[in-house]
């Protein structure tokens, strides 16, 4: 899967997307199928309900700020969403993407780059990002082989079982 | 080549001799820790993997902090599965409801020593940097994994260095430091990187200070904030029983991503304004500004020296009428010592509420939230809209000297201009 490119209708967020928004506390403890009907919901209230798999997150700077809650990127995943791409992640955010198998790519510029709906294609391994649309094409940061060895095994849990034979 | 202490620290884990910013490793973890947000979540994950052991249940601490005492039957119930997993597991640092912060526990107990690895599922975790330890929040897949196999993946951070020099004034703090590089550099600033404070103010900084530092290096983005172990760190240790430490610094041929040289000679008090912790002023800028809760506690400045600092500026005078001041200790032994040194009491004769140690409403739980259009300045690290109650609240940030004198104003004060008494 994360050999090949990503091809996905965007929906674009601005910078500073926090863990808050992405899980809001008050459904913290629910369960995903509960919590992934209020991610995003107060920056763009259709998010959750219009959101078709193989949609891919576009946003600004710092995408993940806030607690170390994995929920966060668990929401996205459960929505179906294919990919985030960013300008910059919070660390935290990053790691539990990639330790749950949703890929992330850095991409300066990307916010601008591309607007609601527009077509986007993203390669892993090269970190190349086209708008399909515009044919615009932008440099992020490739995704290291380690990154890519995980999500292709669908995430660090699926590493440990696949490890030892668990 | 020479290696910063983020490098050295990483190198050590992955049992190699050099590695280089950018690099990826697997290392070893000294230490992990899990609190009780998420420590029953991780061991119920371990159980579905099909682990039923941790690689060490030495290397292992659980500490119940947030939910303290429990607020609601739901969390009493949580705490009891943290338990049964805990006794289970075998796991004997266990630090029960009432004991204190985790991030107060782990070096006042000595669990934290210089260049260990230490992971957290919580973002605060970089405080154990203070003592030269690499410490950094994951979630709780990476969690569960780390306590499976005893070992994690790292990308090695680039580092960014902060030279201190100059003397504080009189009522300035190095919360107010910590606030004015956030200030300064922003939010994303040290955006997974490491951050290594050094220069000479440092070498006179406290180890409280140091822990303030470290614990809100994160709040730059920092995946550490270190410090490099020197005479400070050696009798820290040795105070609590432990053996002292050997000197463990950065190269002096390491290379740096960038070095920031400042001066904190008549730096004024700073406080963060909401909702960032980025958006700083010198007190200046927001005195005057009427509070309705004054908060001094959490693992920035729940520490004695915190409450000592407060406590200064509260003797024999007594909180703005209207205002509620809550003093919330961040470890048993932290509330001891202020019973013990009279300091608890001229914090009660002045007006305020104690709570019982641990993380009090800092994160917006229980034990003091906020209302509606209500204002309140903490020394905690997180403004965030909605983080201690309503969403229509608001939140500023600063020193324990800057929130006592809020707290006798009854409005956004600055320290400098309160007489203090010292007997
Ligand atoms: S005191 Fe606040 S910041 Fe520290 S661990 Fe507790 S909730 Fe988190």
């Amino acid at each position: 899967m994360t050999d090949e490119a990503l091809v996905g209708r965007v929906w674009r967020f601005e910078h500073d997307i926090s863990t808050d928004v992405l899980s809001p506390g008050q459904y913290a403890v629910d369960p995903v199928e509960v919590r992934k009907l209020h991610v995003l919901e107060s920056v763009n209230p259709s998010f959750a309900s219009d959101v078709m798999p193989g949609d891919i997150v576009v946003a600004g700077r710092n995408f993940g700020c806030g607690s170390s809650r994995e929920t966060a990127a668990e929401n996205l995943q459960a929505l179906g969403v294919a990919c985030v791409v960013a300008e910059s992640f919070a660390r935290i955010f990053m790691r539990n993407s990639v330790a749950l198998g949703l890929p992330v790519v850095v991409c300066p510029g990307v916010h601008d780059g591309f607007s609601d709906g527009d077509r986007i294609e993203v390669d892993l391994a090269k970190g190349r990002i086209v708008n399909v649309d515009s044919g615009a094409e932008l440099r992020g940061d490739p995704l290291p082989t380690e990154m890519r060895d995980i999500l292709s095994a669908g995430g660090i849990l699926a590493v440990l079982e696949n490890q030892d034979g668990r | 080549m020479g290696m910063t202490l983020a490098e050295r620290i990483l190198a050590a884990a992955a049992g190699k001799e050099e590695v280089a910013a950018g690099d990826f490793v697997v290392a070893d973890i000294d230490l992990a820790m899990l609190h009780d947000i998420f420590a029953a979540h991780v061991f119920d994950m371990l159980g579905e993997v099909g682990v039923d052991q941790i690689f060490d249940p030495d290397k292992t601490v659980v500490v119940i902090d947030h939910l303290v005492p429990a607020p609601t039957a739901e969390a009493a119930a949580l705490h009891q599965r943290i338990r049964e997993h805990v006794s289970r597991l075998g796991i004997k640092a266990f630090y029960d409801a009432g004991q204190g912060i985790c991030h107060q526990l782990l070096p006042e107990q000595g669990h934290v020593r210089p260049g260990m690895l230490i992971v957290g599922t919580d973002s605060h975790t970089t405080t154990y940097g203070a003592l030269g330890a690499g410490g950094t929040g994951i979630g709780t897949s990476d969690m569960v994994y780390a306590l499976a196999t005893g070992r994690l993946w790292f990308r090695v951070p680039e580092t960014i260095r902060f030279e201190l020099s100059g003397d504080l004034q009189q009522g300035v703090s190095w919360k107010d430091v910590i606030l004015y590089l956030a200030g300064r550099f922003g939010a994303d600033a040290a955006q997974y990187r490491a951050m290594e404070f050094g220069g000479p103010a440092v070498k006179k900084a406290d180890m409280s200070s140091r822990l303030t530092l470290s614990n809100m290096a994160v709040e730059m983005g920092a995946k550490f904030g270190l410090f490099a172990a020197d005479e400070i760190t050696d009798t820290y240790l040795r105070d609590r029983g432990g053996v002292g430490s050997e000197s463990f610094a950065p190269d002096p041929d390491a290379t740096y991503e960038a070095v920031h040289e400042i001066s904190l000679s008549g730096l004024p008090p700073q406080v963060a304004m909401p909702h960032e912790v980025d958006r700083v002023g010198s007190i200046e800028e927001v005195e005057g500004i009427s509070i309705d809760q004054a908060f001094i506690g959490s693992c920035t400045n729940g520490r004695i020296e915190d409450l000592q600092a407060a406590a200064v500026v509260l003797r024999g005078k007594h909180i703005a009428s209207g205002v509620r001041l809550l003093v919330v200790p961040a470890s048993r032994a932290v509330l001891k010592e202020a019973m013990d040194s009279g300091v608890l009491a001229s914090l009660v004769d002045a007006g305020a509420s104690v709570l019982p140690p641990g993380c009090g409403p800092c994160f917006g739980g229980h034990g003091g939230l906020l209302g509606p259009g209500e204002r309140c300045i903490g020394t905690h690290n997180r403004n965030f809209i909605g983080r201690m109650g309503s969403a229509d609240a608001e939140i500023y940030l600063g020193s324990p000297e800057t929130v006592a004198a809020s707290a006798l104003a009854g409005r956004i004060a600055d320290p400098r201009h309160m007489e203090v008494s010292n007997d």
